[in-house]
């Protein structure tokens, strides 16, 4: 197989077989969830149960004060961690152009070397993140075989696409095409891992957040 | 019929919804639950970590109600649930969790890891894993209407006592009131002031009320043990008490999980809406002061603070009403840090105080608390549970602290003006 | 240019007759080139293939001692690109001479012999200089059958092992001799392959593009007679010193790309402003050649620069490598419809697998024994 040939078929086969368990298991796993239901809730309510789940699906987002400083290296590493996915997926226009070949819109992009910044940061900050899970006591007692893999299948993202990117050691076509496999292989452990969270966790903050908020309780 | 893993199995599989199952979806293992916690805080032992606590229910959600887990389930991979396994879980479920919920507020992704472990409860007791100490209360309260076994007759000879002390009636069974007071039994023996409280204050107040001799006990050990079955029994009792005497509202009184259990649980558990409102009693006493039923003499200049109990500020809602009725007769009131629905639990919670085995970590944990006082120094602790209160008590003495204690509805009625 | 050309081919028929025995410098200076173009030449040739400035006269004394070497070009399924590209430039340059002044024994698009005559040419070409002697190839061979493509009643993979089997060295000339090219294209009728895929036993230089680049050409020949060596090559057997870095890392609007400033159709203000090609589909970051330093049509100017994105013509299987408009990043089939299909699918077996989960769970709820306080205890 050509380097050329390797990344067409990245770009072709291996895309579709990717997107397809990708779409097929995302879809089940909600579903899945979702079809479990949930009974009514008879007490009186106190709040509504649709704007407080809205609610904590943003505000989640943001530690109070006491609990950001008692997790403060999670908080921290896993922040700019998150960060730096997001820009790097969505702001780095040779990105941009497969979301718009797929879904059809486009949104203006960040100049490369920004990404790029974005990039080895959230590569710095996800090695943290592992030394953090491998030495802290409690990540160590929670830790299983799918985190390191799920740690795994998202750190090579990063690392082969800055590689790509500054074209080191093998030539282009195949360091881009190591580059989708790598994102192919993350996209088709998603949604038989934890990695699901980046689709359940509207779900999960949504029912926590109506919870409360049915008794009057912002959280 | 007795216990056993097949029902314990069944329970959780019973418990699983769709929140349960966005929860365990969600999670991360980011381990930010744990420091939420005062069982891990104060241990610094790993397996306390909140998330830890539900593997019981995550097991079978996982196996039973994921396709992945029931192909991994038909190759034997899945990790099993036997006695063994919930043997090794039964003092982390019980021992090691008030069910406070902090660890719900702090969770990332939004779970609510307090209501998983509530549930977990359900498979663990129906499993035959719940402590000797709550099976006790239960049957205590299901046979004699009491955990503590307080019986009818105990009852009236404190309300004698009571209406001789202060020269007020304290009505029983009156039908057409508007409240019906329901009691703890810790008030009931430990704390019978209580009762002559909210005498002086809803005649002053100028409102009707009563006590149900049939259902008085407003606390609940299904909901701590996790037998919803006997928590729904338990309810029913109030439920046609109330509907009986044909009383507008019923009031919880100071007493987190009675709160939980006839508010917040009880309409879901006896299947149907209640047709009187529930309200704890800070929650009435902040409406007559709105509305000017209260009238103040005199203000507390010691440095008050308020101990926010678990089930009524974080899990139940009630967080503004406490505060307003202390600052009508305090003018020193000082918030604790991490105060209102991100307080830190007393540590008995849950059934955490019925439970002798826990006795020892409950006391260490008290560290917490401890810590939180040492902070603001205060003179004396408010609070709106009676059993907040008992242990907070105990936990002072153990760390040689001497802060008083306090009620807040008692204290409201001392500095009611005549 | 016919005339040109055919006075070209008469030149080099005469050269073949009267100057066997000239040196390389020889020929250039009876041709009136002088000695200061001629170290021009040098000096480019040796900062194109990355030498130190040191290796110039070398260079000079080299390739003004060399022979001349015998150069059999043979001419499969191709399209004449190749060959246009090297002789059809605007002026006599040094390297049409260098080309001028090789004896080309064979190539059947410029030799005047035609028939058993050109045959016999090759032929004792081949004899004379056994072992020795060039092969240029340019175009791919057919193996499905054949017939497909035969010069003289000779098939073109007998043609080419005949021939390579006496060769010094081989150079693929083009993409079609170096990886296929256009015949070996989806959905590949004539079963085309390469050079490489069939002679293992020699030395092949790949000089692919679709045209290559004539100085690159050049530039290995120089080397081959300077230091009777080849190139160092990549892993495809390309020369390093032209192939060794990507069209996007030498193009002059690699700044815009990385401004995130890019030309979104043809005739946008971006394209007019000279912007980056990228969303046009430009091939530039995974295509390796020289076009950005070396251009085309004496140094005017290269696809990109006339605004058009590079299509990667260097590259094997360019053909088949997506859309010529589709951005590398771009999925190359169409992923919309496989979204849609999955997405509706998936939700219909979630449903299903759903609706499994939700009897799961009622069978549990209607085997629920009531839990009394007897039932606390085993």
């Amino acid at each position: 197989m050509s380097e050329i040939e390797f990344l067409s078929w990245v770009r072709g086969p291996g895309f579709q077989i990717a997107t397809i368990i990708f779409i097929a298991g995302v879809f089940i796993r909600i579903a899945e969830i979702l079809l479990l239901g949930r009974k009514a809730n008879l007490a009186e309510a106190k709040g509504s149960e649709m704007s407080s789940g809205l609610r904590t699906v943003l505000t989640r987002s943001v530690p109070d004060k006491a609990t950001f400083q008692r997790s403060a290296y999670t908080f921290t590493a896993g922040y700019i961690f998150h960060l730096g996915l997001f820009v790097t997926i969505f702001f780095y226009a040779p990105h941009i152009l497969m979301f718009k070949d797929v879904i059809g819109i486009s949104w203006p992009s960040l100049p490369s070397p920004v990404v790029d910044a974005f990039t080895v940061v959230s590569i710095i900050a996800l090695l943290v993140i592992l030394a953090h899970r491998m030495s802290n006591t409690v990540l160590r007692f929670l830790t299983t075989g799918e985190d390191y893999l799920v740690w795994l299948v998202t750190f090579l993202p990063f690392i082969t696409g800055y590689i790509a990117f500054h074209r080191m050691w093998l030539t282009s076509p195949t360091l881009i095409a190591m580059h989708i496999l790598s994102v192919e292989l993350l996209i088709i452990v998603l949604p038989f891992t934890k990695l699901m969270h980046s689709f359940t966790f509207v779900l999960s903050r949504w029912y926590g957040g109506a919870i409360s908020g049915y008794r009057g309780v912002k959280s | 019929m007795s216990a056993s893993l097949e029902k314990g199995i069944n329970a959780l599989k019973e418990q699983v919804d769709s929140s349960v199952a966005a929860f365990f979806s969600s999670c991360v293992h980011c381990g930010v639950c744990a420091e939420a916690c005062l069982f891990y805080t104060e241990t610094g032992a790993p397996e306390t970590t909140p998330i830890n606590k539900t593997e019981p229910l995550r097991r079978i959600w996982k196996s039973e109600y994921t396709l992945f887990g029931r192909i991994g389930k038909m190759l034997g991979l899945t990790k099993k649930v036997d006695d063994q396994f919930l043997t090794e879980w039964e003092t982390l479920v019980y021992d090691n969790c008030t069910l406070c919920g902090r660890c719900s507020m702090v969770c990332p992704v939004g779970n609510d890891i307090a209501l998983m472990i509530r549930k977990t409860r359900e498979g663990m007791a129906a499993a035959g894993h719940a402590p000797e100490g709550l099976i006790g209360a239960s049957k205590r309260a299901v046979t004699i209407g009491s955990p503590m076994g307080v019986k009818l007759p105990a009852l009236e000879a404190q309300i004698r006592h009571v209406e001789k002390d202060t020269g007020l009636s304290v009505p029983v069974d009156v039908v057409g009131a508007e409240y019906m007071v329901l009691l703890s039994s810790m008030e009931i023996m430990n704390f019978p002031e209580f009762i002559g409280a909210v005498a002086k204050i809803f005649k002053k107040a100028d409102v009707s009320w009563t006590i149900s001799s049939e259902a008085f006990e407003a606390t609940n050990s299904g909901i701590q043990i996790g037998v919803s079955d006997i928590a729904a029994e338990l309810v029913q009792r109030i439920v046609d008490a109330a509907e009986k005497l044909q009383v507008k509202t019923v009031i919880s009184p100071e007493c987190g999980h009675a709160y939980m259990a006839i508010r917040w649980e009880g309409p879901n558990l006896v299947g149907k809406p209640f047709n009187f409102k529930v309200r704890h009693i800070t929650e009435v006493l902040d409406e007559f002061r709105q509305n000017g039923r209260l009238k103040i003499t005199g203000k507390e200049s010691q440095r008050l603070t308020y101990h926010d109990p678990c089930q009524i500020s974080r899990r139940g809602g009630v967080i503004e009403q406490p505060r307003n009725l202390i600052n009508m007769f305090s003018d020193n009131f000082v918030e604790m840090p991490d105060t209102g629905k991100m307080n830190w639990c007393c540590g008995a919670g849950g059934g955490v105080s019925t439970n002798e085995r826990a006795d020892e970590v409950r006391l260490k944990v008290f560290q917490r608390k401890k810590d939180q006082l040492d902070e603001i120094k205060p003179d004396a602790i408010v609070s709106a549970c009676s059993n907040c209160r008992i242990y907070l008590e105990e936990g002072l003495e153990e760390y040689n602290v001497d802060i008083p204690l306090m009620s807040l509805t008692e204290t409201l009625a001392e500095h009611l003006a005549d | 240019m016919n005339n040109n050309e055919d006075k070209t081919l008469e030149e080099m028929t005469r050269d073949e007759k009267t100057h066997d025995e000239r040196t390389l410098g020889e020929t250039l200076r009876s041709q009136g080139i002088s000695r200061r173009s001629f170290l021009k030449f040098c000096a480019a040739t040796a900062s194109m293939m990355a030498m130190s400035p040191a290796m110039i006269p070398k260079i000079a004394r080299a390739l003004e001692q060399a022979r001349r070497p015998s150069v059999i070009w043979l001419s499969f399924q191709e399209c004449t690109g190749c060959t246009e590209s090297l002789t059809r430039s605007h002026a006599a340059t040094i390297e049409n001479l260098i080309f001028n002044t090789i004896s080309l024994d064979y190539h059947h698009t410029l030799q005047a012999a035609s028939g058993t005559a050109a045959e016999a040419a090759r032929e004792a070409a081949m004899k004379e200089n056994f072992g020795k002697y060039l092969l240029i190839v340019d175009g791919s061979i057919p193996l499905d059958n054949p017939g497909y493509s035969t010069i003289a009643g000779i098939s073109n993979v007998d043609m080419l092992m005949e021939t390579a089997a006496g060769a010094a060295a081989i150079i693929a000339v083009g993409t079609c001799a170096s990886y296929g090219g256009i015949p070996h294209a989806n959905p590949n009728p004539t079963g085309a392959v390469s050079v490489t895929d069939i002679i293992k036993d020699k030395p092949i230089i790949n000089v692919p593009g679709c045209p290559p680049i004539p100085v690159v050409i050049t530039g290995v020949l120089t080397q081959f007679l300077t230091f009777g060596s080849l190139p160092e090559l990549d892993d495809i057997g390309r020369p390093m010193a032209f192939y060794g870095k990507s069209i996007h890392d030498r193009c002059y609007r690699r700044p815009f790309y990385d401004k995130g400033l890019f030309a979104e159709t043809f005739d946008d203000e971006g394209a007019k402003k000279g912007w980056c090609l990228y969303k046009l589909g430009c091939k530039g970051p995974t295509t390796y050649n020289a076009c950005a330093t070396t251009k085309w049509n004496n140094g005017t100017s290269f696809p990109i620069e006339s605004g058009h994105p590079c299509l990667g013509c260097s590259e094997p299987d360019f053909w088949d490598g997506g859309g010529f408009y589709k951005s590398i990043s771009m999925p190359t089939e169409n992923i919309t419809k496989t979204v849609i299909y999955t997405a509706a699918g998936a939700a219909a077996a979630g449903v299903a697998i759903g609706a499994i989960n939700r009897s799961r769970k009622n069978k549990a709820v209607a085997s629920h024994s009531k839990t009394g306080i007897d039932d606390l205890s085993k």
